[in-house]
């Protein structure tokens, strides 16, 4: 098939391409000249390997889904004149694992097992909002002790995430140390769930009612290593990336999405506020014990791979903060809502009392029943606006689970920032996207 | 005491200047409201006026779909709904944003499971895309005018729409096969 | 070249336990990291748990210079085929560890998206179970993996194409094929 043919095939017609400071806002918002809309099969005809490769003619070409740097299996299909991309389209669902239809399969006690592991950088995220979720259908309140272990937990989370999204992009961006640097701070996080959580990652600790279980004793000195040592290291990084000329030119003026493109587009979290849109759901619709915490909401202001990379630097500063007034003000008090129905009784009582015995065999097995109702819960995760639709129908299982992935719409914005660059620009802005497939396929 | 979101109404600098509008007002008889959970606004919409309220209420400053999902409610066909709405199969939902006025408003849609179509919002929410292929792809809903209309999660040549109610999970009973002995 | 045409005399013996000296020593995985189990096998790469020490730290990108194939992660349907394009462009001698429980069975998704265990796809030798395995697991799993090229045929050839369905216990085992001493305990990570 020629060229010409493979472009007509397209529901827009022939397309004229632009560079990329032409097109005007509108025609970008309403058309993306840059999405390849093009089947997936069509590739691999092997009749296309034989057309001459003319001087002027564009060569489509797969990236992935194994690939080293598309930060799990996410395939791009880029259509490419030498070395330049034109236009692009990501490709997603190899990592599908139908953990909507699971969901619904599980009782609510076992839901957080299943939506841990869809963002799995960040799995204490994703347990919240679910929880968050059952709990608004629930009606039931938390003590307060059960929020602020939450928001410590999931800071930490938030600083664990964007240290292993450090050490990836300056793996793909040839920094191997970073790689390293970034992993052995990783690890001191990962220390502490695992001796607060049982598990290293994806961990279910958030549950329904509370937190599975209260901080080991002397947590406050395990957490207060991990926010004084991290701050000077993320220095240190700060001086080894952002002070290396190699670094800044790969990066800056890499990849520039405008506000407006970023908000048709539904982009929230680092992308959206490195083009300069101060949007941060702690802040502006806060949950948990977000205003009662003292924080920055980072923003950029060019919207390149370097704002982005900037943005998750000065986050982990800013979780640092929040780790600490978390330490001075934690509360005491019950991990957990002490609803009979929904918490389960102490291990020690199951021995004592029968009906104990009872209400713990019928949590575990059977689970709790939430009234019908839908709702729509969302919270700040690393990587955006992580979301949770639940439908419940008076059963001990939810009828519909729903979650929003931000990476899901974040990769939305791929054709647009791919357009024009080189391709090795577009590993960096891949990488700057920092999308985890686990949440884009769910 | 922690807050779950949206429990409390939009954003104090709109609060103070008077100029809270919730979306029902803006929207007026064009659809039906049903407060939810949270004091979140849910508006009913019907299919023929739904691209028109979602017009309105982009206009009146939500900028970002936040969200577009499909729901099967093949076996809850019961469920609570609005007097005025009728129940059909297949629900659309779409959540909307607005960041000038911190406020989100969410919008089902009744679609029969007869004729499972709906107009597409791509062109007034490029950032629906991926959402509208996905419940194409996992409930079968069509949209009408979006650009690239196929699969995005299961494979292309996949048939059925696994997240339908009728859909099994498609466990398989679980095979040991034999490996030999510690030593 | 004749490796196969080597008996076992007291000339090729040493020659052999050399060949495998260096197979074992030099395991070149390849980068097939798919879920979180991706990111285990990445802290096994990294500072804490490294394993350079076992001459691993390089993860080769293209499969053709890769020796061993780690597949961490669920394997969904759509990425099947892609798991076996990638198996066969790899150069014998090459070994598969599934890690994880997802690769390994399926884990906890048993429905319709994901493959019920990479050894429907391609023969499995190391299992390592887990969710995700800690990178203690896994550098258990690799060394068990390097007694078995220790201690196996040099020239051996899986029988069969897959691992799905075989009743290794009603097969007779390969000619050549030695048990291993007592001590090593194969596939029970603790």
């Amino acid at each position: 098939m020629s060229d010409e043919e493979l472009i007509a095939e397209t529901s827009e017609g022939l397309q004229e391409l632009h560079d990329l400071d032409e097109t005007s806002p509108e025609e970008l918002e309403i058309e993306q000249g840059s999405a390849l809309r093009l089947p997936e099969g069509l590739v691999f005809d092997p009749e296309d390997i034989d057309v001459e490769f003319g001087a002027d003619e564009t060569m489509i070409i797969n990236m992935g889904p194994q690939h080293p740097s598309t930060h799990g299996v996410l395939r791009i299909m880029l259509e490419l004149e030498g070395e330049t991309v034109l236009r692009s389209k990501p490709i997603m669902g190899y990592l599908h694992t139908g953990m909507e239809k699971t969901g619904e399969q599980l009782t609510y006690v076992q839901g957080a097992t299943n939506v841990t592991r869809m963002d799995y950088l960040s799995p204490l995220h994703n347990e919240l909002v679910y929880s968050l979720a059952v709990e608004a259908l629930l009606g039931i309140d938390l003590p307060p002790r059960a929020t602020w272990i939450r928001m410590l937990m999931t800071e930490l989370n938030r600083i664990s995430s964007h240290v292993m999204w450090m050490a990836t992009n300056g793996m793909d961006l040839a920094s191997t140390s970073m790689m390293i640097y970034g992993f052995r701070d990783r690890e001191m996080v990962l220390s502490f769930f695992e001796k607060t959580t049982g598990l290293r990652m994806n961990h279910d600790y958030i549950r329904p009612g509370g937190v599975a279980a209260d901080l080991p004793d002397g947590w406050e000195d395990d957490v207060m290593a991990i926010v004084e040592t991290i701050p000077g290291r993320v220095d240190e990084y700060d001086e080894m990336l952002t002070g290396q000329p190699i670094f800044k030119q790969r990066t800056e003026g890499v990849g520039i999405i405008t506000p407006e493109l970023a908000v048709a587009m539904s982009a929230t979290g680092p992308i959206l506020r490195a083009t300069g849109v101060a949007w941060d759901l702690r802040r502006d619709m806060p949950y948990l014990a977000y205003d009662e915490v003292d924080f920055d909401v980072i923003v950029g202001t060019v919207g390149d791979t370097y704002d982005r990379y900037a943005v998750r630097l000065n986050e982990i500063r800013e979780s640092c903060k929040i780790v600490r007034q978390c330490i001075e003000k934690m509360p005491l008090g019950d991990y957990r809502a002490q609803d009979k129905k929904v918490t389960p009784p102490p291990r020690a009582r199951i021995d004592e009392s029968m009906e104990a015995l009872i209400h713990h065999f019928k949590i575990f097995t059977r689970g709790f029943e939430v009234p019908a109702g839908e709702v729509y819960v969302a919270i700040e995760s690393p990587r955006g606006e992580l979301g949770c639709y639940l439908v419940a129908d008076d059963s001990n299982k939810p009828y519909r689970m729903h979650i929003r992935g931000p990476s899901f719409v974040n990769l939305q914005t791929l054709p647009p920032l791919l357009r024009g660059g080189l391709i090795a620009d577009a590993i960096a802005v891949i990488s700057s996207v920092d999308p985890v497939m686990g949440e884009v396929d769910r | 005491m922690g807050r779950t979101p949206d429990r409390d109404p939009p954003g104090d600098a709109a609060l103070m200047a008077g100029v809270v509008t919730t979306a029902a007002e803006l929207v007026g008889d064009r659809a039906i409201c049903d407060p939810g959970v949270l004091g979140q606004e849910v508006l009913h919409v019907a299919r023929e006026q739904y691209l028109e309220v979602v017009e309105v209420l982009r206009e009146s400053g939500f900028e970002m779909c936040a969200d577009l999902c499909a729901v099967d409610y093949l076996d809850h066909l019961e469920r609570h709904l609005p007097r005025g709405v009728s129940p059909e199969r297949f629900e659309i939902v779409v959540n909307l944003l607005s960041l000038q006025r911190h406020q989100r408003v969410r919008l089902r849609v009744q679609v029969p499971g007869s004729d499972p179509v709906v107009p597409t919002l791509f062109h007034l929410y490029p950032g629906s895309e991926n959402m509208e292929r996905e419940a194409f792809d996992l409930y079968g809903v069509r949209f009408e005018g979006h650009p690239d209309h196929t699969r995005i999660l299961m494979p292309d040549d996949w048939e059925g729409y696994p997240l339908r109610k009728d859909y099994s999970v498609g466990r398989v009973p679980v095979q040991f096969k034999e490996a030999p002995g510690p030593r | 070249m004749g490796l196969q045409d080597l008996n076992h005399n007291f000339l090729t013996g040493s020659l052999e336990e050399l060949v495998k000296w260096a197979r074992r020593s030099s395991v070149w995985p390849a980068t097939f990291g798919l879920a979180c189990c991706a990111i285990e096998m990445m802290a096994a790469g990294a500072a804490d748990f490294d394993l350079a020490r076992f001459g691993m730290e390089v993860f080769r990108s293209s499969p053709r210079q890769a020796d061993l194939m780690v597949v961490a992660g669920r394997v969904s349907q759509k990425m099947a085929p892609v798991l076996r394009q990638v198996y066969d462009q790899m150069v014998e001698p090459k070994w598969v560890i599934s890690m994880g429980v997802c690769a390994s069975t399926g884990g906890m998704f048993n429905n319709y998206a994901i493959v019920q265990g990479v050894d429907q796809i391609v023969p499995v030798d190391v299992y390592a179970p887990g969710c995700p395995p800690n990178p203690q697991t896994l550098i258990h799993a690799i060394l068990t993996l390097h007694e078995k090229i220790r201690l196996g045929e040099l020239t051996k050839r899986r029988p069969g194409e897959t691992g799905a369905g075989i009743d290794l216990a009603a097969e007779a085992a390969p000619h050549g094929w030695v048990a291993p001493p007592t001590g090593i305990r194969l596939g029970t990570p603790r």
